[in-house]
């Protein structure tokens, strides 16, 4: 695409919009709610990067719709990083030069949580032996997956771990959908915390005194009635294990935090216009306001368009469901269509009544982009579109809809 | 399992709690919470009495039953087939965890057998089994939209369930199902409607905003389109054995009971 010069009134060129905003950032951490298409607005955000800004852009996603994947050229399994063919970047941007569509690369990886945990261990284990012990302990699987938000911590860890790789002009996230929108931000601390616990204690107890049978504690008492002593010695033979990568783990932890406020990093909010998404995007960009870091824009996803709410439209509906009646009317659309009263008379009405529904929708929608874009954000939205996003071009076509200035 | 509060706001009542409520004559309504949950599974099975709240120790307990699996699946689904057990109640309605999660909840009984070598945890789990395996008993009802990914998810949830779980599938809903404005021959009429000559006529009669109705009503068509094709893709994947019950969209302002029992009215329509 080529970048055209316009001449832009004063009110937009004062908000820089979102390409600007991929082309000053390094990591782009896109969150929201689940159902949003933040997958797809992640895509299509890497789709713009690598096509008019020319950057190296990773996007990692979480799990993205198969058409899309294939699309993409992503395989089902993807543990690693596999570029978008420039001939497919090429024939999407038909405008796109030669040397930008060589320049610009896109590629795409996902997610996978289970191999982000063997690296963790492989990285932080003391020694061969204790790496092997714990990755071979039979909780061991259950564990990670379930505990300290797991997805939220792994997810951060491979931002890390990509930004220091250097690889990327710009890495962009798509996040896991969490039960609790903070997860993902409280992630690295609660690993901290999580070593220095008592609770840690507790769970290590079994394994360090091995009287644990005697112990006068409750919780001792109950467990061991309920799970069986067997079971509570592998759980605390494998937080000893997991003690033992203390020190790497919460120096990780440490590093992972302060990426979070690196002013190389910025936030994206995606979200619908839908009441509950809604609720919990702004519950999510007051928190990152309030931690100080840096929310880069609010994208409103499948939004419906502003002019279904003027007055002037619903007024026409209203005429033309009234004007159904009058067969003079009825007669001359019918006349110039070549369809039968009937017809005609049956779609003009319903094409009158539909708009009432329609219009409802748009007002509550309004109510709350309303009350997002006060959060004084960067806020940009993509319209409702009548066909799904599943190849580079319609992810193109929403990058478009979305770094469009207003 | 995991209503944040929105089964309370359903009812429109302020909050639920573990303890059933009285919603409407003969309807109950409760939230899980690990701690009462397990309580109640000490006072009924285990026979420690708690009086006191755990406090400290549910933390604890919260967290190992999140890392041994299955614990605190048990829990849920113990208190479940308990209910049915006891024939506390004719029917016991599940809002479960969204998603995946449901599978290593029905299959905790048999996960915990394996995992679990003694305690007692793995001697409750055999009557839990029966429970939910008959499908006179137990059925399974996924809730879906006419949308890709929520399509696509719930049929590799129905594979999982058949694979991993012994669990009937009773049926599948798809809700806010967009309605149809057209028949095919009217469809082409709104075409025709749609041309330069008749649009004119329009404007005349109802003002230039009339384009923004027609184009409201054609986004409407072509975006209930794309829903049929995965409602479609649905139909075909889950075959004749798995019936689809449709929840139109309803296009209200209503929230709370009103919706409900919208709702209600539609499913009764298409059950009956």
């Amino acid at each position: 695409m080529v970048a055209v010069k316009r001449a832009t009134p004063a009110s937009s060129r004062s908000r820089a919009g979102l390409d600007a905003l991929l082309a000053s950032k390094e990591m782009v951490v896109v969150c929201g709610s689940g159902g949003t298409g933040k997958t797809t607005i992640s895509a299509s955000l890497g789709a713009i990067a690598a096509t008019q800004l020319g950057a190296r852009v990773l996007v990692l996603t979480v799990d993205p719709a198969r058409r899309l994947a294939t699309a993409l050229g992503l395989g089902p399994l993807g543990s690693h990083e596999v570029r978008v063919a420039p001939e497919v970047l090429r024939a999407a941007s038909p405008n796109l030069s030669r040397a930008a569509a060589e320049r610009g690369q896109l590629w795409v990886g996902m997610l996978d949580t289970k191999q982000g945990w063997d690296d963790l261990i492989r990285r932080h284990a003391p020694d061969a032996a204790l790496r092997d012990q714990v990755l071979a302990n039979p909780l061991y699987q259950n564990i990670t997956r379930r505990f300290i938000n797991s997805h939220d911590y792994i997810a951060m860890e491979r931002l890390h771990e990509l930004h220091a790789s250097g690889d990327y002009d710009l890495v962009i996230i798509d996040t896991p959908p969490s039960r609790n929108a903070l997860d993902l931000l409280d992630a690295p601390g609660r690993m901290k915390e999580f070593f220095g616990s008592r609770l840690l204690r507790w769970l290590t107890v079994p394994y360090r005194s091995r009287l644990f049978a005697v112990a006068s504690k409750p919780f001792y008492q109950v467990a061991d009635r309920v799970l069986g002593s067997r079971f509570l010695q592998d759980i605390a033979e494998f937080f000893v294990l997991f003690q033992t990568m203390e020190k790497g783990f919460v120096r990780r932890a440490d590093e992972v935090e302060k990426l979070l406020v690196d002013p190389r990093t910025t936030f994206i909010v995606v979200s619908t216009l839908e009441a509950a998404p809604a609720y919990e995007a702004g519950y999510l960009a007051r928190e990152l306001q309030r931690r100080g870091m840096s929310l880069g824009a609010i994208v409103l996803n499948r939004t419906l368009s502003p002019s279904l709410r003027q007055p002037a439209a619903a007024k026409s509906a209203r005429t033309l469901s009234a004007a159904t009646d009058d067969p003079a009317f009825v007669a001359s659309i019918a006349d110039a269509t070549g369809a039968s009263a009937n017809d005609t008379r049956a779609v003009l009405s319903e094409i009158g009544e539909r708009f009432h529904d329609i219009a409802i929708v748009a007002s509550r929608e309004a109510e709350r982009r309303s009350e997002l874009e006060s959060l004084g954000a960067l806020t940009v939205t993509a319209p409702a579109l009548d066909h799904d996003v599943t190849d580079l071009t319609s992810l193109l076509e929403l990058g478009g809809h979305l770094t469009e200035r207003r | 399992m995991d209503s944040k509060g929105a089964l309370a706001g359903a009812f429109d009542v302020a909050h639920l709690e573990f303890e059933p409520r009285q919603v409407t004559p003969n309807l109950w309504a409760m939230e899980m919470n690990t701690e009462d949950s397990l309580r109640e599974y000490l006072r009924l099975f285990v026979r420690i009495p708690l009086v006191a709240r755990l406090g400290p120790l549910a933390r604890t307990f919260d967290f190992v039953a999140d890392a041994a699996p299955g614990v605190k699946e048990i829990l849920a689904v113990g208190k479940l087939c308990y209910e049915v057990r006891e024939r506390n109640y004719d029917i016991v309605i599940v809002d479960a965890e969204a998603s995946g999660h449901i599978v290593a909840q029905i299959g905790a009984p048999r996960a915990i057998q394996q995992l679990v070598q003694v305690g007692l945890v793995r001697d409750q789990t055999n009557w839990m089994i029966d429970i939910l395996d008959d499908p006179v008993r137990t059925g399974l009802v996924m809730v879906t939209t006419p949308e890709e990914m929520p399509v696509t998810e719930t049929l590799e949830l129905v594979d999982r369930v058949r694979n991993e779980t012994g669990v009937d599938i009773a049926g599948v809903v798809a809700n806010r199902v967009l309605p149809a404005l057209f028949s095919e021959r009217q469809l082409d009429v709104f075409e025709r409607i749609d041309a330069p000559g008749p649009r004119q006529l329009l404007v005349d009669r109802a003002g230039s905003s009339v384009a923004t109705v027609i184009e409201a009503a054609r986004m409407t068509e072509a975006r209930r389109r794309v829903g049929a094709g995965h409602l479609d893709r649905l139909r075909t994947a889950l075959g004749p054995a798995v019936p689809v019950l449709i929840v139109p969209e309803l296009f209200t302002r209503a929230t709370g009971r009103r919706v409900v029992s919208l709702m209600a009215q539609s499913i009764q329509d298409e059950i009956v």
